[in-house]
Parts: C-alpha cells; sequence; structure tokens
C-alpha cells in the first residue's frame, strides 16, 4: 500500500536549495498527516539532514557516499529508486530544476510510473492530487488527472511558499549500490552571467531590441545590481547574438514567474509573453506606445529605455540608502 | 555510426492558442505543424557526426499525419531515411507511453545514439529524452549544448542552473539537444527535391510490438481539463516625463504592488 510523500532534497555548494524546500514544504502542506521523508543525494550531506526537518520532513533518508560526490544520472537514479523502496511513497516530489529534470523521469519510466513536470498548482481531489502545469510555454494551462499507485512530480521553482512549518526529523542512512554507471560528470564550469538563476529570481530585468546595442548591457545591469535582480532578454537580441541563450525568456528560453518582471525595450511576441507572463508585477518600457507588451504590463512608461532605466537605477539605489 | 533522431510536430510557436469545445485539447483548426524548434538542433546534430564518423542517420516521429511534413523536412537537410510511428492507438499518449514506442522502435536498430530535442514545444514536459535512455538502458545526457564524440566515448557539455557540467560516458547515448548547440541548416532545393521522393516507413501498434501495451488504459496521466490563464488586470500607463514616470513607478511598486 502506497502512503506518504517522498521529497528529493537536491543540495548544492553544502547548501540545501530553496526550490527544494519549497517543494517539502508543498508536501507538507499536502500530506494531511501521511508521513513525509525527504531524501539527499550526494557526499558529505549528512550535515544538512536535519534543517530538513524544518521544512516539514519527518524522516531524512541520506545517500552520501564518494559515488555521489559528482552527478551521474545513473547513481542518482538508484539512489532515488532505493528511497522510493524504502517508504512506498504515493508521490515523489522534486523541484523542477536540471538536474531533476535529468533523473526523475529516468526514474519513472524504471518503475513504470507516470511524471508530471514544472507544476505550479497543486489541487485535492479526495486523497488524489490534480497538478496543474503549463502548456504552450504558458499560453494555457493543463489540469492533469493521475491514475496510478505512485507518482512523480517535479514543482516550479518560486511558485510554492517556502514554510518552516516542521520539527526534527529522524535521519537514516540509505543503502544503494551504483554499479552500471554509464557518464558522469568529469567538471563544473561556473557560467559567466547572472548569480541568481533566471527561473528562481524573484526579480528579472530583461532587455530586448529597444536596447539597441550589446554595448548598452551595462546600463541593464546596474538596474539588476540595484535591485538584486537577475538579467533576461528576449529572443530577438539572443538570435541577433546581443547576448547568450541562457539568458532568453520565453518560449524556446526560460519561463519565469518572478515578483517583478521589467521588460526593457522589449515589444512583447507571443513566444516571450508566453515566457513571462505568469510574473507577479511586469513592468513595461518602450518607446512605442502600441506594443504589444503594454497590454500585459501592470505599470507601463513610454519613452527611451536607455534614458529611463538610469533614472530609475537612481532611484531604487536612493530608496535604498534611505532604508 | 548509426544515429537516430527524434522528431516531434508541434504547432508553430506563433500560435495563438484556443480551446477545443471539451476542453480537453487545444483548437488545431488552422494550426501550422513545424517540428520542434529544439529538435532541429538534434536533426543538425546527427548531420555532423555523420560527416565527421560516417555512417548512417534515420528519424522517427510519432503522431498523425501532421508528421509527414516534418519528416520530409528532416530528409530534406539530408537524414537519410525516415520512419512515421502511426496508430490509433497511439492518440493522447503520456510521455511513458511514447518513450515505450519510441524505445520499440529504436531498439533493434543497431543505433550508437540518439539525438532528440530536450522538450517538446506544447507538452513541454521534457522527460521523454530521459525516459527514452532508461528503457533502452542507454547513457543519456540532456539539456546538451556542447557534443563530442569518437564513435565509440562521448563528452557532452549541459547546461544547468549558473553553470555548464562536462559530462564523458560511452556510447550509445541519448543525447537532449539544448538551444546552442548548433545552428540548424536549412534544406536546399536539391534537398527538397529528393526528399519528396524519398519513402516514409510507417509502423503501427502490433508492427512494433506494442499494441495493447501503450494507449487506452494504459495512459497514467492525462489532460482533465485545459484552462487559458487568468487575464491580466487592467495595467497603469504612467504619464508625464521620465523622471515623474519613474518616480511615480517606484512610489507604486512600493506601496500599490508591495515588490520593492
Amino acid at each position: 500500500m502506497s502512503i506518504g510523500y517522498l521529497v528529493f532534497v537536491e543540495s548544492r555548494g553544502g547548501q540545501l536549495r530553496k526550490a527544494s524546500l519549497e517543494a517539502l514544504s508543498e508536501a507538507k502542506r499536502k500530506s494531511a498527516g501521511e508521513s513525509v521523508t525527504a531524501l539527499l543525494i550526494g557526499s558529505g550531506v549528512k550535515a544538512l539532514a536535519e534543517s530538513a526537518g524544518k521544512y516539514g520532513a519527518d524522516k531524512v533518508l541520506v545517500a552520501d557516499s564518494a559515488t555521489f560526490a559528482d552527478y551521474s544520472t545513473e547513481a542518482y537514479a538508484d539512489a532515488l529508486v532505493a528511497a522510493v523502496k524504502a517508504c512506498s511513497p504515493r508521490f515523489v516530489f522534486a523541484a523542477h530544476t536540471a538536474m531533476a529534470r535529468d533523473f526523475v523521469p529516468r526514474v519513472a519510466a524504471r518503475l513504470d510510473a507516470p511524471c508530471v513536470a514544472d507544476v505550479m498548482e497543486l489541487r485535492s481531489e479526495g486523497q488524489n492530487l490534480l497538478p496543474v502545469r503549463p502548456m504552450y510555454s504558458g499560453k494555457c494551462l493543463g489540469v492533469y488527472e493521475i491514475n496510478a499507485d505512485l507518482a512523480f512530480i517535479t514543482l516550479r521553482p518560486n511558485i510554492f511558499a517556502l514554510e518552516e512549518a516542521g520539527g526534527s526529523a529522524t535521519v537514516e542512512d540509505l543503502a544503494v549500490t551504483a554499479n552500471d554507471i554509464k557518464a558522469k560528470v568529469a567538471d563544473v564550469q561556473a557560467s559567466q552571467g547572472n548569480k541568481v538563476e533566471l527561473s528562481e529570481a524573484s526579480i528579472i530585468v530583461s532587455g530586448g531590441r529597444g536596447i539597441k546595442g550589446p554595448e548598452n548591457w551595462p546600463v541593464l545591469q546596474s538596474l539588476c545590481d540595484a535591485l538584486g535582480a537577475a538579467l533576461g532578454a528576449s529572443r530577438a537580441v539572443v538570435d541577433a547574438g546581443w547576448i547568450d541563450h541562457q539568458y532568453q525568456v520565453g518560449q524556446t528560453g526560460k519561463t519565469v514567474s518572478p515578483q517583478l518582471y521589467i521588460a526593457c525595450g522589449i515589444s512583447g511576441a507571443i513566444q516571450h509573453l508566453a515566457g513571462m507572463s505568469s510574473s507577479k508585477v511586469i513592468v513595461a518600457i518602450n518607446k512605442d506606445p502600441d506594443a504589444p507588451i503594454f497590454k500585459h504590463a501592470t505599470y507601463g512608461l513610454v519613452g527611451d529605455v536607455l534614458e529611463i532605466v538610469p533614472k530609475l537605477t537612481e532611484e531604487v539605489r536612493k530608496l535604498h540608502e534611505h532604508n | 555510426m548509426k544515429i537516430a533522431v527524434c522528431v516531434k510536430a508541434v504547432p508553430d510557436t506563433e500560435t495563438k492558442i484556443a480551446l477545443a469545445a471539451d476542453k480537453k485539447n487545444i483548437d488545431f483548426a488552422g494550426v501550422r505543424f513545424i517540428a520542434s524548434p529544439y529538435d532541429e538542433f538534434a536533426i543538425e546534430e546527427a548531420l555532423k557526426s555523420k560527416e565527421k564518423l560516417g555512417g548512417e542517420t534515420t528519424v522517427f516521429s510519432l503522431g498523425g499525419a501532421e508528421c509527414t511534413d516534418v519528416l520530409r523536412d528532416a530528409l530534406a537537410r539530408g537524414i537519410d531515411s525516415a520512419v512515421h510511428l502511426n496508430d490509433a492507438d497511439f492518440a493522447g499518449l503520456d510521455t511513458l507511453s511514447t518513450a515505450k514506442v519510441l524505445a520499440a522502435a529504436i531498439k533493434d536498430g543497431g543505433f550508437d545514439a540518439v539525438f532528440v530535442g530536450h522538450t517538446g514545444s506544447g507538452g513541454d514536459n521534457s522527460q521523454v529524452p530521459s525516459m527514452l535512455a532508461e528503457l533502452l538502458g542507454w547513457a543519456q545526457t540532456t539539456m546538451v549544448v556542447k557534443f563530442e564524440t569518437d564513435g565509440k566515448t562521448f563528452k557532452a557539455e549541459r547546461e544547468i542552473e549558473g553553470a555548464h557540467e562536462i559530462v564523458e560516458g560511452n556510447l550509445p547515448v541519448v543525447i537532449s539537444a539544448q538551444k546552442g548547440l548548433n545552428e540548424p541548416r536549412y534544406p536546399g532545393i536539391k534537398g527538397v527535391m529528393a526528399a519528396r521522393r524519398k519513402e516514409i516507413a510507417v509502423k503501427d501498434a502490433t508492427a512494433l510490438g506494442v499494441k495493447g501495451t501503450v494507449g487506452g488504459d494504459k495512459i497514467k496521466v492525462k489532460i482533465k481539463e485545459m484552462l487559458l490563464p487568468p487575464e491580466r488586470p487592467q495595467g497603469k500607463k504612467l504619464e508625464g516625463d521620465a523622471d515623474t514616470q519613474v518616480k511615480q513607478l517606484v512610489s507604486l511598486l512600493r506601496s500599490e504592488a508591495h515588490v520593492l
């Protein structure tokens, strides 16, 4: 009999990832007394286990071994399979990150279980969960029905509230034999780019054709620095070679849902709107008063980006000095 | 090197989405189908690998009549042969069933690598590449922006949050393509003409040996209802010169929107 929740909690640089703790918080909210088990995988991650209790785990399974020091799809998949066998959950949650996207579907296939990815809302219907997720890059939403005893669900970062609702958790070692590793990470190279990952940033400042040329990125970067925001870009400027694809927001780029999205010189092509229209507050700055972006903006400013953005940066700096 | 490419026919990304009457799908009336944008990088990488190491390339597409043009387009770009996986049982498959059909089509073909887009535009599930690798028992690397192989081993660079991972392993492998992997070529006139004359093989559930194992009650997750995103409330256009607008904006972001 499957019961309870298992949450894969990802760690990086000796810290549990916020997006994973959001998934754990959501599992606790949905559990209604059913058990919530967290799974940590890595080398030297046992020290982090206790803090998982704070976010709702009753029990933390730890797969802590040198095997997991570098990421490999197979070893991480083996650990998750072992955890599922150890606690027979109904639902396995993970944050929708690059790592989970890589190995969670592989585990689902091994256990012949369904997977629902990038979920933005979990509705309850009796004992079952109805995941709601964006399709067509957010142009529409799908409410899904699960017909299985075990299902894998990945949750979009920045959507589910982080909540310290738990107490202390019991910590158990999980024995995993990972012996068929076909490929593994040999090196990790930090990208030169945002300190805050786009899909997890609470404020994003994005630039399009209206910034006139790649030489003007520093104008937007200054505003990012003042706000603690991540920098984004439209497809037009990525395709023009003004900036790397990792910054692209929209269909064929990243879908984002920050608290505040500031679109600078972006006209608002349907592919771009699809990727950012679930942002809480949208500010559009564009010299064309008829640009489609204004239909979606909470606040619209008509004017030259290169004139307005430095003034905005200045005002934000002043605000922070006063506080 | 024997290479498979999986391509999904999806609505053009320009499409304005409307819902079908039963709200279980989108309204396909007037929708133009294209190869999912990331699949174009997969096709290109297959062609580049063949150019370097020799061998042959086969493109697979699962779906109905909408797949034909997409398969022809892949042939026109230089893929050697095309297989259309088409059966009434394949309607509304979930990701796991989709991977099962693809695995059945690929497993006995003697392939060294599968290239596929990291996500199919529309469903946006990003699951099939990993599931396919598991069902084949192969290595995988997803969201790949750089790929090298000597025909026995591979080295792939994948995009993760704020970093790139360099993955090394042995073939066979499933590689899911991210934008940036390469610059896809466009089909030339000669390619288009040649593609028209090529035959597209069609395989159904029986031919693939998956009859009764996918589709129908084997679908474990399905759409109960589709919704359009909630309309955003009418916004405010700020007035005045740049200084006035900026001061007004900062004040609204603080006291009205509470995001500063």
